[in-house]
C-alpha cells in the first residue's frame, strides 16, 4: 500500500502553533514592557502566554484549523471540480460542448499574458474550445452578488436554519471521512495506523441529518411546491437510510470493524476467497461475489440519498420548479445546491472506502523532496503515487458513473421510489446480510 | 400548476384538486395567449392571412397555413396543380416530423430524461434545414398559397431530402431504444392517463391521441386531400389509450412520415405549382386536415369582398385539453406531467 | 356517393318542413339549415340514426340581422360530415345546448358564448374561456369596433373601389 502525502493534523498543528504564536505577540510585548518597568520577573501575562502557546490549546486549535482546511478544500477544490466534471460530461452526453469559459475568454488577459510564449498558452485558447473551469467560479461570483431574498411569510428562524443544517451535516461528513492515512481529523493515532472505532457509524449519522434540514427548508418556505418537495425528500431519504445501513452490515461481516481505516487496511492485502489466494487482485470487497448484492443495493441507495436523477423527484424541475430549494436565492441557494453535490461526493467516497479499497493503490517509486517544515533541511519521501491521489481518482470515477446514470434515464415517481426502497431494496439488503453471515459462518471469507 | 410552470409548454393554467397525492379533479384554464385571430383575419385579405395562420401553432406551422389554404380553395373553387399538391404533401410530412420531434424533445425532460431534449432537437435541425431549403425560413415559413405553393423546390431538394430521411431512419431506432429500453420510462407511462375510446370520441379527441385508443381514424386516409389519395400508407394505431400508447403512435408516425415523403418524392410530377386565385370570394366553405395533433378545421365565409367575412379555426388540442381531466383522475400529481406531455399541447392553437 | 342519397332522403322524410336548406356540398358532406328550435331534435336524430359521435366544431357567425350557430358534426363510422346552420334572431341570442348529447361540444359552445355572446341553454358551465372572466364585451360581433390599420387597406379600397 502506498503512503500518504498530507499529514493533516500534523500540518494543522504547525499552522495552529504559528497562528497562536502570532496571537501571543501583543501579549508578549505588553508583558515585556511590564517586566521591564516593574520588578517582578514573572507576571500573569506570562502564564497566559504560556497557556496560549502550550500544547493543549495548540492541539485544540489544530483541530479547528484542520476543519477549516477541510472546508476550504471541499468547496474550493472538490466542488469546483465536480461541478466542472458534471457539466462538461453531461454536455458531451447531449452532443454539445458545454461550459467553455476559460482563461482564454478574457480579452485583456489574451492580449497581455497571452503574449508570453510558453506560460501564455492557456490564455490563447480559442473561445469555442475553452475548458470551462472558470464557469463554475463565475457562477459562484454570480450567486454571491445576488440579492438574498427571504419570503415575507416564511418562518424566518427555520428558513435560515435549514441551509445551515444541510451545510454543517455535509461538512461533518467530510470531517468524518478520511482521505488517506494522514488526511483525517476524526480518529486517533494507533499502532498500525490511525484508529477510529466507530467511524462508519458517524458517517451514516451525518448522512441522516440532512433529511431533517431538507424537510425544514421545504416547510419553512411557506410555498406549496416546496412543501411537496420537502415531504417527498423526507420520505425518500428516510426510507433509503434503511437499505443503506443494512448493506453496510453485510460489509461489516467481512471487515469485522466499523473503522474506515481498518476497512481500508483490510482491503490492501491480496484477495483470498475460500482459502484460494488470487495473486494480482487486492482484497477490495467489490471482488467478493458474496457482497455483490450489497454493493448494488448500496450503490442505488447512495444515488437516492444524494437525490440525483433517477431519484430526484424532490427537485423535479418539470413539476416543482426547484423543489424544496425554490425560495432560496443568492448564496443561500448556492450553499444548498453546492452541498447537495458535496453529499453526492461524500457518498461516492463512502462507496470507495467500503468497496473499492479506499486509498489503496500501488506505489511505483518514491521521490525525495526538500522538507518545507524544516525550511529545506532534510528530505521527505513522497510516494508516487500517493494515497490521496488514488482515493481522489477512485472517488471521481464513481462520481462520473453517477453523472452518467443521471443523465441517461428518466425520473422515477415518488410512490415508485418508495416502492423500490421498501419492497425491493430492503429485502435485498437483508438477503445480502444473510449471505455474508453464511459465508462468515462457513469461514469462507 | 401554472401559468408560469416548467411543465406547461406554453402558457396555460391547470387547477387540480388533490387528495394527498392522488388527483380527484382537474380543470384547465386557457386564454393567456389569446390574440384575437378570428377578428384580425376578417380585416386582412385572403392571401395575407397565411402569414397569420402560420403562427397559430408555431411548432407545426405549414400544416395550419395549408389547412387555411385548402378551405379558401374550397371557397374560391380553385384547383391546385399536381406538382403543387405533391410539394405540399412533402412539406407537410416534413413539418409533421419536426413537430413530433419537438414533442419528443419536450416529453423527455418532463419525465426527467434531460438528454432527450438535445438529441431530438439535433435531428429537428436537419428537418428545419430542409424546410429552409424549400421555403426560405425554418419556422413560420409563409409558404403555402391559395392555389398551390409560393415557389418551387430547388433542384437539389430531392437529394438532400432523401439523405436526411436515410440518416433519420437510423437515428429513430436509437431514440426509440433510449426510451423504450429504459424500464423507468415504461413504469412512468404504461397505464398512466388511460382514456377509453368511447370517451375520447365523445369528448372530441382526434389525431394521434385518438389513434392511441385503438381507433384507426386518420384524416389523410378517411378524407384525403392534395396528393394523399395517390400515395398509400398505413396510419399508426395503438391499443391501450395510455401515455405509452400515445408515445408509440407518434414514434410510429415518424416512420410513416418518412415513408410518405419518399413515396411522394418518387412520384413528384413536373409542371406548374400554383394556380391563380380570384381576388374576391362569396359563399362558405370548410375543410379539415390531419394536423400533427389531430383534426384541424377551417371554416371560411366570404361575402363578395376580398377579405373573409368570418374565419373559424378549429384546433385539435382545444378539445383534447378539456378531455385531459378524464385522463388525470385517479393518477398522482407526478403523473400530470407525463399525461399532459403525451398529449402534445401547443397553446398557440388553443388560444388563437 | 350512394349513402349520401339515403342520408338526404331520411332527413327530408323526418324533418321536411323544418329544413330551410338541404344539400350535398361535396362527396360525403351534407349541409342543413334549420331554425334554432329544431336543433336538439335534429341532433338527436343524427346521433341515433347516423352514428354521429364527434362534434368537430361549433361556429358562431354574426350576419348583422341574425346570428347563426354552425355545427360541424362528424360520423367516424360512416365517414360523413354534416354541417348544420341554425339561425338565431339577433335580439334574442339563445339556443339550446347540445352538450348533453356530446361532451365535445362543451368547449366550443363556451368559446362561441365568450366571443359572440350567444347563450347556450342547458350548458353545464357557460363561462368565458378565452377572455378574462370579467370582460364585458363580445369581440367577434360586427358592432365591436375593428382596429383597421391603414397600412393594410389600399387607397382604392378606401376610395370605395
Amino acid at each position: 500500500m502506498s503512503g500518504h502525502l498530507i499529514d493533516l493534523l500534523g500540518w494543522s498543528e504547525v499552522l495552529a502553533g504559528f497562528v497562536l504564536w502570532l496571537l501571543s505577540l501583543p501579549f508578549r510585548l505588553v508583558s515585556w514592557i511590564v517586566n521591564s518597568i516593574g520588578s517582578t520577573p514573572r507576571n500573569p501575562l506570562d502564564d497566559f502566554v504560556g497557556w496560549l502557546t502550550g500544547p493543549d490549546l495548540t492541539a485544540f486549535v489544530a483541530v479547528i484549523v484542520a476543519v477549516n482546511l477541510v472546508l476550504l478544500w471541499a468547496t474550493a477544490f472538490h466542488l469546483l471540480i465536480i461541478m466542472w466534471i458534471e457539466r462538461k460530461m453531461y454536455s458531451r452526453l447531449q452532443d454539445r460542448r458545454g461550459i467553455m469559459i476559460g482563461l482564454g475568454s478574457f480579452d485583456i488577459l489574451r492580449r497581455t499574458l497571452g503574449r508570453i510564449p510558453l506560460i501564455g498558452r492557456p490564455f490563447r485558447r480559442p473561445s469555442h474550445l475553452g475548458t470551462g473551469f472558470l464557469q463554475t467560479v463565475a457562477d459562484g461570483v454570480k450567486l454571491f452578488q445576488k440579492e438574498v431574498i427571504t419570503p415575507a411569510t416564511a418562518d424566518k428562524w427555520m428558513f435560515h436554519a435549514a441551509p445551515v443544517m444541510i451545510a454543517s451535516s455535509t461538512l461533518l461528513l467530510f470531517v468524518a471521512i478520511p482521505w488517506s492515512d494522514g488526511f483525517w481529523i476524526m480518529g486517533s493515532p494507533g499502532a498500525d495506523g490511525p484508529v477510529n472505532p466507530y467511524g462508519i457509524l458517524v458517517i451514516l449519522a451525518a448522512f441522516g441529518v440532512a433529511p431533517l434540514g431538507i424537510l425544514i427548508a421545504g416547510w419553512a418556505s411557506n410555498n406549496k411546491y416546496t412543501l411537496l418537495g420537502g415531504m417527498r425528500a423526507a420520505a425518500q431519504l428516510m426510507s433509503y437510510e434503511i437499505p443503506l445501513v443494512l448493506s453496510i452490515i453485510a460489509v461489516v461481516f467481512l471487515s469485522r470493524s466499523l473503522d474506515p481505516f481498518a476497512i481500508v487496511r483490510d482491503q490492501s492485502r491480496l484477495l483470498a476467497i475460500g482459502g484460494v489466494t488470487v495473486p494480482f487482485l487486492p482484497n477490495w470487497y467489490v471482488f467478493h461475489p458474496v457482497l455483490w448484492i450489497a454493493f448494488i443495493v448500496f450503490f442505488i441507495t447512495i444515488i437516492a440519498e444524494a437525490e440525483r436523477i433517477p431519484f430526484d423527484i424532490p427537485e423535479a424541475e418539470a413539476e416543482l420548479v426547484e423543489g424544496w430549494t425554490t425560495e432560496y436565492s443568492g448564496m443561500r441557494f448556492g450553499i444548498v445546491f453546492g452541498f447537495k453535490w458535496l453529499r453526492a461526493l461524500a457518498g461516492a467516497a463512502l462507496i470507495v472506502i467500503l468497496f473499492f479499497g479506499g486509498w489503496d493503490g500501488p506505489v511505483f517509486t518514491t521521490v525525495y523532496v526538500p522538507n518545507i517544515a524544516t525550511l529545506g533541511v532534510g528530505t521527505v519521501p513522497v510516494p508516487i503515487l500517493f494515497q490521496e491521489f488514488w482515493f481522489t481518482v477512485k472517488v471521481y470515477i464513481v462520481f462520473i458513473v453517477f453523472v452518467w446514470i443521471a443523465w441517461s434515464v428518466p425520473r422515477v415517481r415518488i410512490d415508485q421510489i418508495l416502492n423500490i426502497g421498501w419492497r425491493t431494496l430492503v429485502p435485498l439488503s437483508v438477503l445480502a446480510i444473510l449471505l455474508a453471515a453464511l459465508a462468515r459462518g462457513v469461514n469462507w471469507l | 400548476m401554472g401559468p408560469q410552470h416548467p411543465m406547461t409548454h406554453g402558457l396555460w393554467n391547470l387547477r387540480i384538486k388533490v387528495d394527498g397525492e392522488t388527483i380527484v379533479d382537474a380543470e384547465p384554464e386557457i386564454g393567456y395567449l389569446h390574440r384575437g385571430y378570428e377578428k384580425i383575419m376578417e380585416v386582412r385579405e385572403f392571401q395575407k392571412n397565411v402569414v397569420l395562420t402560420d403562427r397559430l401553432c408555431y411548432v407545426s406551422s405549414i400544416t395550419w397555413s395549408h389547412a387555411y389554404c385548402l378551405a379558401c380553395e374550397e371557397l374560391m373553387d380553385v384547383e391546385v396543380p399536381p406538382r403543387g399538391q405533391y410539394l405540399r404533401v412533402i412539406t407537410l410530412e416534413l413539418q409533421r416530423i419536426a413537430s413530433h420531434l419537438m414533442w419528443l424533445a419536450a416529453y423527455g425532460p418532463d419525465l426527467g430524461l434531460l438528454t432527450a431534449l438535445l438529441w431530438a432537437l439535433r435531428e429537428r435541425e436537419l428537418f428545419l434545414d430542409l424546410l429552409q431549403l424549400i421555403s426560405g425560413a425554418r419556422m413560420n415559413q409563409n409558404w403555402p398559397r391559395i392555389g398551390g405553393v409560393r415557389n418551387d423546390a430547388p433542384p437539389d431538394f430531392d437529394q438532400y431530402c432523401r439523405k436526411v430521411i436515410a440518416h433519420f431512419r437510423k437515428k429513430m431506432d436509437e431514440y426509440a431504444n433510449v426510451f423504450e429500453q429504459s424500464k423507468l420510462f415504461q413504469v412512468r407511462t404504461v397505464g398512466v392517463g388511460r382514456i377509453s375510446r368511447e370517451d375520447a370520441m365523445d369528448w372530441g379527441v382526434t389525431g394521434p391521441n385518438l389513434r392511441a385508443c385503438g381507433a384507426r381514424i386518420d384524416l389523410r386516409e378517411m378524407d384525403p386531400y392534395d396528393a394523399y389519395p395517390e400515395i398509400e400508407f398505413e396510419p399508426a394505431v395503438a391499443r391501450d389509450g395510455d401515455s405509452y400508447a400515445r408515445y408509440k403512435v407518434r414514434m410510429e408516425e415518424l416512420k410513416t412520415s418518412c415513408d410518405l415523403i419518399e413515396r411522394a418524392l418518387d412520384k413528384l410530377p413536373a409542371g406548374p405549382y400554383r394556380a391563380k386565385q380570384p381576388r374576391r370570394a362569396e359563399g362558405e366553405a370548410f375543410r379539415r386536415t390531419e394536423d400533427s395533433r389531430g383534426e384541424a378545421l377551417f371554416y371560411v365565409i366570404g361575402d363578395g369582398d376580398d377579405r373573409p367575412y368570418r374565419v373559424k379555426i378549429r384546433s385539435p388540442i382545444f378539445s383534447t385539453m378539456f378531455a385531459a381531466p378524464l385522463m388525470m383522475r385517479g393518477n398522482k400529481v407526478a403523473d400530470v406531467v407525463a399525461i399532459m406531455g403525451s398529449i402534445d399541447v401547443c397553446v398557440g392553437e388553443i388560444d388563437k | 356517393m350512394a349513402g349520401d342519397g339515403e342520408f338526404l332522403a331520411a332527413l327530408r322524410d323526418r324533418f321536411g318542413a323544418a329544413l330551410r336548406d338541404l344539400s350535398l356540398v361535396r362527396d360525403r358532406v351534407i349541409r342543413l339549415a334549420i331554425d334554432r328550435k329544431d336543433l336538439v331534435a335534429v341532433c338527436k336524430f343524427l346521433k341515433e340514426k347516423f352514428d354521429v359521435e364527434h362534434v368537430t366544431c361549433i361556429t358562431a357567425v354574426d350576419w348583422r340581422d341574425h346570428f347563426e350557430s354552425v355545427y360541424h358534426l362528424t360520423s367516424w363510422k360512416r365517414n360523413v360530415m354534416i354541417q348544420v346552420n341554425a339561425s338565431i334572431p339577433h335580439d334574442d341570442p339563445r339556443i339550446d345546448s347540445i352538450t348533453p348529447l356530446w361532451n365535445g361540444a362543451n368547449v366550443h359552445e363556451r368559446e362561441a358564448y365568450d366571443l359572440m355572446g350567444i347563450v347556450y341553454d342547458g350548458h353545464p358551465n357557460l363561462t368565458r374561456i378565452l377572455l378574462p372572466k370579467d370582460y364585458e364585451f363580445h369581440p367577434l360581433r360586427k358592432d365591436f369596433p375593428q382596429e383597421l390599420d391603414r397600412q393594410y387597406v389600399s387607397r382604392r379600397k378606401i376610395g370605395g373601389g
